[in-house]
């Protein structure tokens, strides 16, 4: 028996049949409306691929019910530009070369997002990088994303969202 | 995914009464329900979805010094709640380590202590495992066992508890408040999670129906905020489930330990509250004996269940560190890497 | 495809040796880039494959009618009702057809092979309906291990090369020495893990086959599923724009992909197949474990007097792919006496495959670590005992190197790494928490290949002009560093060219794997272009009107869409003027890429060197790797942004290898209990706090007409080495135990 649930998805409010409590936002996305930008890369919360903001909030689209989020508000990476013109993360993974194959790029960007409206990390690397970790890149692109997550986040707010010393981005060993 | 039922729930009498019913399971997030069903290791007939149960999702500070954290507080912000950060680091720090931001991001209070083992017997339905289904046998008796128990084990499961979160929860004498059919009462967290015994398929004393509806702890809990760790040592720097993990908090005054809480994650099947490490501390100078010995008690009863003897002195080393980290002050800001061995020592002190 | 892909907001010039930026990167940040498993063809229906629990025996029986009640399922594919094929799952044709489980029969040789496969009206719904097949299996007892069965001597390893090589007396070489070691290493198995699964939609119209569908190859594949069917390989389309990763395991068509094709033939309508993430380990390939023994003889001066390397390798019951990890043995350090062997033991997995840097990711990190220790016994610093023995001609071929800056590698690596700082004993540096910190070096080199393929180039009357070949990018850049070679050869701007690649209707573009599918298919690529400029100077030179009268072809060069005469350039016209003078529409070039005559004659590979720095927790045994450094030296570079993220993946490979992965198999079932990527670790960001790489300068003028070597694989080599050897330094404890895991340090 389908069930309607309603979704603001990438700002525009729908209703939406749920003929099958068991569908995930994942697959609601990508085969129900295909918004196929989130990515399926393990469908069990160990990748990030599938990370979409859900009322503002990084998760993973694969380990939620479609059925439970009616009433949310959902951004994926095909609402995240304006038109043409780029968010600063997308723009900055492209400069910065944050990917290879691309197929983590829609999760890693949702996540960077995400992270920077979390305004936990700073412009401190290495608070950046445990919170991209969720977002595995077998390409090995981090360093790219790491770079330009950092530069997105300093783009898009003129004041650093946290004032901690930023600590050297190296650990150097040294001759006892 | 088995079809199941899909019922939400709109108040707890409601939520219990669905949730009583054979085959049901509450569903909060979903993080670790759903995985489980994914794989077909846990195949509920109903969910009981209870994300819209009212009054669940706040954290409220009460008057007698107590904390009360409804079932539905996501974890992530819980941790990054800056009264609560201050007053329990060692909770924050154990939630920052667990998961990834998204994880946490979703789960919630309650789905973290109800979350179920990582042991990959319990998970793969093509095992025998006790606990999936009962008196089939122990597939990880003599499998691979690398990162199973080292106390409180039984021949009939050898798993562990995996999360992060309760450590220091346990080790702060925190409460769980349950609804169920016969109306509410309170639980110690210690008592929530039962070691396996001969019925490794009963996890908590949670009886069908019953569900939690809030995490307390009590008001002697912050005066530990001073000198709180929580360490977790891992196969990677980041997003990985604890090899083990402990949790130190001390009270200190004129320069000895008044009082100690020590707890261990990964090393069993359910987190783990070294009582007696605790006795031994209190009263001493926090020094390099005083933790050793301390360390010795905590695992005075391991033993291997597998390849694993490894775990026991890893987790003796472990205490002294974390207890040591704990004697020498909580950070004034959570580490970058929380809960990491690679997380430099704090310039500044908390408090 | 070209229309899809935007011209870059940030451009540098059009031409080889620029840093742009990914023309397919719009499409990939926007996600706009449609990978197979994002296509939905009108009427589609999803197919979930049931896979094997147990490693070897038979399916007794399966629940079709449970499956096939389920709301929803529309077909259950079992060996019974299968599509019949033209060809057996187990006919060879080459050195690179594998055999594939495509439910030929009830046999069980492996866990997570495909039994049967689902079809449904919904991904749920295919997907209860597998579980609820719910095999049914007579167990044999599996052979698990490289100890559980009796080894074999291979009749060749990798693609062709012999199991046995010996230059020289090895064992004289040893009796003569100074200095012998002997230590054996152990890699485990390891799984491509690529983010994006295997996956296909098919779509059948009487005999001809659509199919979007990850592929590093597509001629290979076109051909593999024509003969599996029956059908002209002209008459199967696939589109392959983007890959999600290949790393080896999308280089041949994988048997849960034909099932797909098989099932959308089985229910005459469109499919979609996509593996799980399980499901990846067992029926897509992986990387063979390995137990490798060096034996070392060095002479007084630090001079090695004899290298052997043995390996035991494994594959699995039904085919052969032979894991050649001694092949590093056979380029990188000098000696006069060399032998390598390699062994195998049949065991009931799937069949390995090459994995990024098949042989000389195991071998390297055997062979470097071999090496570290005999620098250590003989008291040498490790960088300084590579020097002494530097090859300068191949040691197991004696042939020259067609280039080799190696030693510019080790020189700008220890300079940026800060090596002269690194005390010669271990265990002597801490940081400032107390933790310990080791310094590790290991040499990196791979084979600068080359394949066959065709491409093609058109210019236009109207000025426009297209440039196809059925080229592959699965992350390291194609899109964009080919048409860099384009843009280049043609003389014209990058964005002024309609680019094709990713698809099997256009020339022949060979495979993307070896490293050298820059090499081959830019040459094919500069092959047409010139091809189309030597028509246009042709054209142009013999025609009294054209200013260009007389120069002849080799006095011309093509630029900014202009022919110049080379002795005067303001002497030129454009290429439309000649193609319209000359009432021509258009010219079309062709060119060809393969290996050439100078492989002969000379040794070609990729050299660098590696510089980690680890961080251990003394008494917990935590490893980090803090700090890698590599030099490469690979001949020309065509884009040095998308090359230095190539050196950066690969060499976080090696992270992965020395530290994280590994496939833990259950002794007794054969099955693998780190199915998933939670506890198949691979790093993750916080993993890797800091990556250097340096682009050393070479020239190559023997390689293949560009000068490239090739980037791919060559950063896996030599990382996962120093990382070994670092931690020894940091501890004084010697692990060959791959990975190194923090229990083998307490």
């Amino acid at each position: 028996m389908s069930v309607d649930i309603v979704l603001t998805v990438n700002g525009t409010r729908r209703t939406i049949p749920i003929p099958d409590p068991r569908i995930t936002l994942l697959d609601l996305l990508r085969e129900g409306l295909h918004l196929t930008g989130a990515k399926k890369g393990c469908d069990r919360g160990q990748c990030g691929a599938c990370t979409v903001l859900v009322d503002g909030r990084r998760i993973n689209a694969c380990l939620a019910l479609a059925i439970s989020l009616d009433g949310a508000e959902v951004l994926t990476i095909e609402g995240l530009a304006e038109g043409d013109r780029l968010h600063p993360v997308q723009a900055a993974f492209i400069a910065h070369d944050g990917f290879q194959c691309g197929f983590c790029t829609p999760g890693q960007i949702m996540s960077a997002v995400g992270l920077i409206r979390e305004a936990q990390a700073g412009q401190d690397p290495e608070r950046i990088r445990e919170a991209m970790s969720g977002n595995l890149c077998r390409c090995g692109a981090y360093a790219g994303i790491t770079e330009a997550v950092l530069e997105a986040q300093a783009a898009m707010s003129p004041q650093p969202a946290d004032m901690s010393p930023q600590p050297a981005d190296q650990s150097q060993g040294e001759a006892a | 995914m088995i079809p199941f039922e899909y019922v939400r729930a709109t108040d707890v009498a409601g939520a219990v009464a669905a949730g009583a019913a054979p085959g049901a399971a509450y569903l909060a997030s979903g993080t670790n329900l759903l995985d489980l069903m994914k794989g077909g290791a846990v195949r509920p007939t109903r969910l009981v979805d209870i994300t819209r149960l009212p009054g669940l999702a706040a954290v409220e500070r009460r008057e007698d010094g107590s904390l009360r954290i409804g079932a539905l507080v996501r974890n992530s912000d819980l941790a990054h709640d800056p009264a609560f950060a201050r007053a329990y680091p060692a909770v924050a720090e154990a939630l920052l380590s667990g998961a990834s931001a998204q994880l946490r991001n979703a789960a919630t209070a309650a789905g973290n202590v109800m979350q179920r083992t990582r042991c990959p017997y319990f998970t793969d339905t093509g095992s025998a495992c006790n606990k999936r289904r009962p008196g089939s046998g122990c597939d990880a008796r003599g499998g691979e066992t690398r990162l199973h128990a080292i106390l409180g084990w039984s021949e009939a499961c050898i798993a562990t508890h995996p999360s992060d979160f309760c450590v220091p929860l346990v080790a702060l004498d925190a409460e769980v408040e349950i609804a169920g059919p016969a109306g509410t009462r309170t639980v110690p967290l210690d008592s929530v999670h039962r070691l396996p015994g001969d019925a490794p398929e009963r996890e908590t004393v949670l009886e069908p129906g019953e569900l939690m509806t809030a995490l307390v702890l009590p008001p002697e809990a912050a005066a530990f905020a001073g000198h709180s760790r929580y360490l977790k040592v891992r196969d990677r720097t980041s997003y990985a489930f604890a090899v083990v993990s402990a949790a130190a908090a001390l009270r200190c005054e004129n320069g000895r330990i008044a009082e100690a809480r020590l707890a261990l994650g990964g090393v069993a099947l359910k987190p783990w509250r070294a009582r007696e490490a605790e006795r031994l501390l209190a009263h001493r100078a926090p020094d390099e004996a005083a933790f050793r010995a301390a360390a010795e008690a905590a695992l005075a009863g391991a033993k291997p269940s597998g390849d694993n003897a490894f775990k026991i002195e890893l987790a003796r080393r472990l205490v002294v560190r974390a207890l040591s980290h704990a004697a020498s002050g909580t950070p004034e800001r959570l580490p970058a890497l929380p809960g990491s061995v690679f997380a430099p020592a704090p310039e500044a002190a908390h408090v | 495809m070209s229309d899809q892909i935007p011209s870059n907001q940030i451009r540098h010039g059009s031409s080889i040796g620029q840093p742009l930026t990914r023309r397919d990167g719009i499409l990939k940040v926007t996600g706009a880039a449609a990978y197979a498993a994002d296509h939905h063809p009108p009427g589609m229906l999803f197919a979930v494959m049931a896979v094997s629990r147990i490693a070897r025996g038979r399916v007794t029986r399966l629940d079709v009618a449970a499956a096939r009640s389920h709301p929803g399922v529309v077909a259950v594919m079992t060996p019974q009702n299968k599509p019949a094929l033209a060809q057996h799952p187990d006919e060879k044709h080459d050195g690179f057809t594998f055999r594939l489980d495509l439910l030929q029969d009830d046999r069980v040789r492996y866990a997570n092979q495909p039994v049967a496969v689902v079809i449904a009206e919904t991904l749920e719904a295919a997907t209860e309906g597998a579980a609820l097949l719910d095999p049914a299996y007579e167990e044999e007892v599996p052979a698990v291990g490289l100890d559980a069965a009796e080894p074999f001597t291979p009749r060749a390893i990798g693609v062709g090369d012999p199991a046995d090589v010996e230059t020289g007396d090895v064992a004289a070489g040893l009796a003569a020495a100074a200095h012998t070691i002997a230590a054996t290493y152990e890699t485990p198995a390891q799984y491509h893990n690529a983010m994006e699964p295997h996956a296909v939609v098919a779509t059948w119209d009487g005999d001809r086959l659509d199919l979007d569908m990850p592929s590093q190859g597509l001629a290979m594949a076109q051909g593999r599923i024509a003969g599996l069917f029956g059908i002209a390989p002209a008459d199967i389309h696939i589109r392959s724009p983007f890959l999600g990763g290949g790393f080896g395991s999308k280089g041949m068509v994988a048997g849960p992909q034909v099932l797909g094709i098989m099932a959308a033939r089985l229910v005459g309508r469109p499919v979609k197949l996509v593996m799980s993430r399980p499901q990846m380990f067992g029926p897509v390939g992986h990387r063979a474990p390995t137990r490798q023994t060096l034996r070392l003889g060095v002479a007084e001066d630090g001079r090695l007097t004899a290298l052997d390397h043995e390996t035991l390798t494994a594959t699995s019951t039904f085919d052969d792919f032979i894991e050649p990890s001694g092949g590093v043995s056979h380029t990188l350090y000098a000696t006069p006496a060399l032998a390598t062997r390699h062994r195998a033991v049949r065991l009931d997995t799937g069949t390995p495959l090459f994995m990024r840097a098949p042989g000389e990711a195991s071998g390297s990190v055997a062979l470097e670590g071999a090496i570290d220790e005999m620098a250590d016994a003989c008291g040498l610093d490790p960088l300084e005992f590579r020097l002494r023995n530097y090859a300068e001609t191949e040691p197991a071929s004696g042939k020259p190197f067609s280039s080799k800056a190696l030693r510019a590698c080790y020189a700008q690596g220890a300079e940026a790494f800060g090596w002269d700082k690194r005390p010669l004993a271990p265990g002597q540096m801490r940081n400032a928490d107390g933790l310990l910190v080791g310094w590790g070096v290991g040499t990196a080199t791979f084979p600068a290949l080359m394949f066959q393929a065709e491409a093609r180039a058109v210019v236009t009357s109207t000025g426009a002009a297209s440039v196809a070949i059925g080229a592959i990018d699965m992350g390291q850049g194609a899109w964009t560093a080919l048409a860099q070679i384009a843009a280049e050869e043609l003389g014209l701007a990058i964005e002024a060219i309609d680019f094709r690649i990713g698809s099997s209707d256009l020339p022949n573009g060979g495979i993307a794997g070896g490293s050298a599918h820059t090499a081959t298919a830019g040459t094919a690529i500069k092959g047409a272009a010139s091809d189309v400029i030597a028509q246009l100077a042709a054209l142009a030179t013999q025609d009294s009107r054209s200013p260009l009268y007389g120069a002849g072809n080799a006095g011309v060069i093509a630029r900014d869409g202009r022919l110049v005469r080379r002795d005067d350039e303001s002497r030129s016209e454009t290429f439309t003027e000649i193609l319209v003078r000359a009432g021509r529409e258009s010219v079309e070039g062709k060119g060809a890429a393969g290996p050439d005559a100078a492989r002969e004659h000379y040794a070609m590979h990729a050299h660098g060197a590696v510089f980690a720095e680890v961080t251990v927790d003394p008494d917990l045994g935590q490893i980090r790797a803090t700090r890698l450094v590599g030099a490469f030296a690979a001949g020309r570079i065509i884009n040095p942004r998308l090359v230095r993220s190539q050196y950066y993946g690969g060499m976080i490979w090696g992270v992965s290898f020395a530290l994280h992965e590994q496939a833990v198999m259950d002794p007794r079932t054969g099955r693998p209990i780190n199915a998933n990527l939670a506890e198949y670790h691979v790093p993750v960001n916080a993993d890797v706090p800091s990556l250097a790489a340096i682009l050393v300068e070479e020239e190559d003028p023997h390689v293949n007409p560009l000068g490239i070597k090739g980037v791919g694989e060559i950063g896996v080599t030599g990382s996962a080495g120093a990382i070994v050897n670092a931690i020894w330094h940091a501890t004084g404890r010697r692990v060959r135990r791959l990975p190194v895991t923090l229990d083998t340090l307490l």
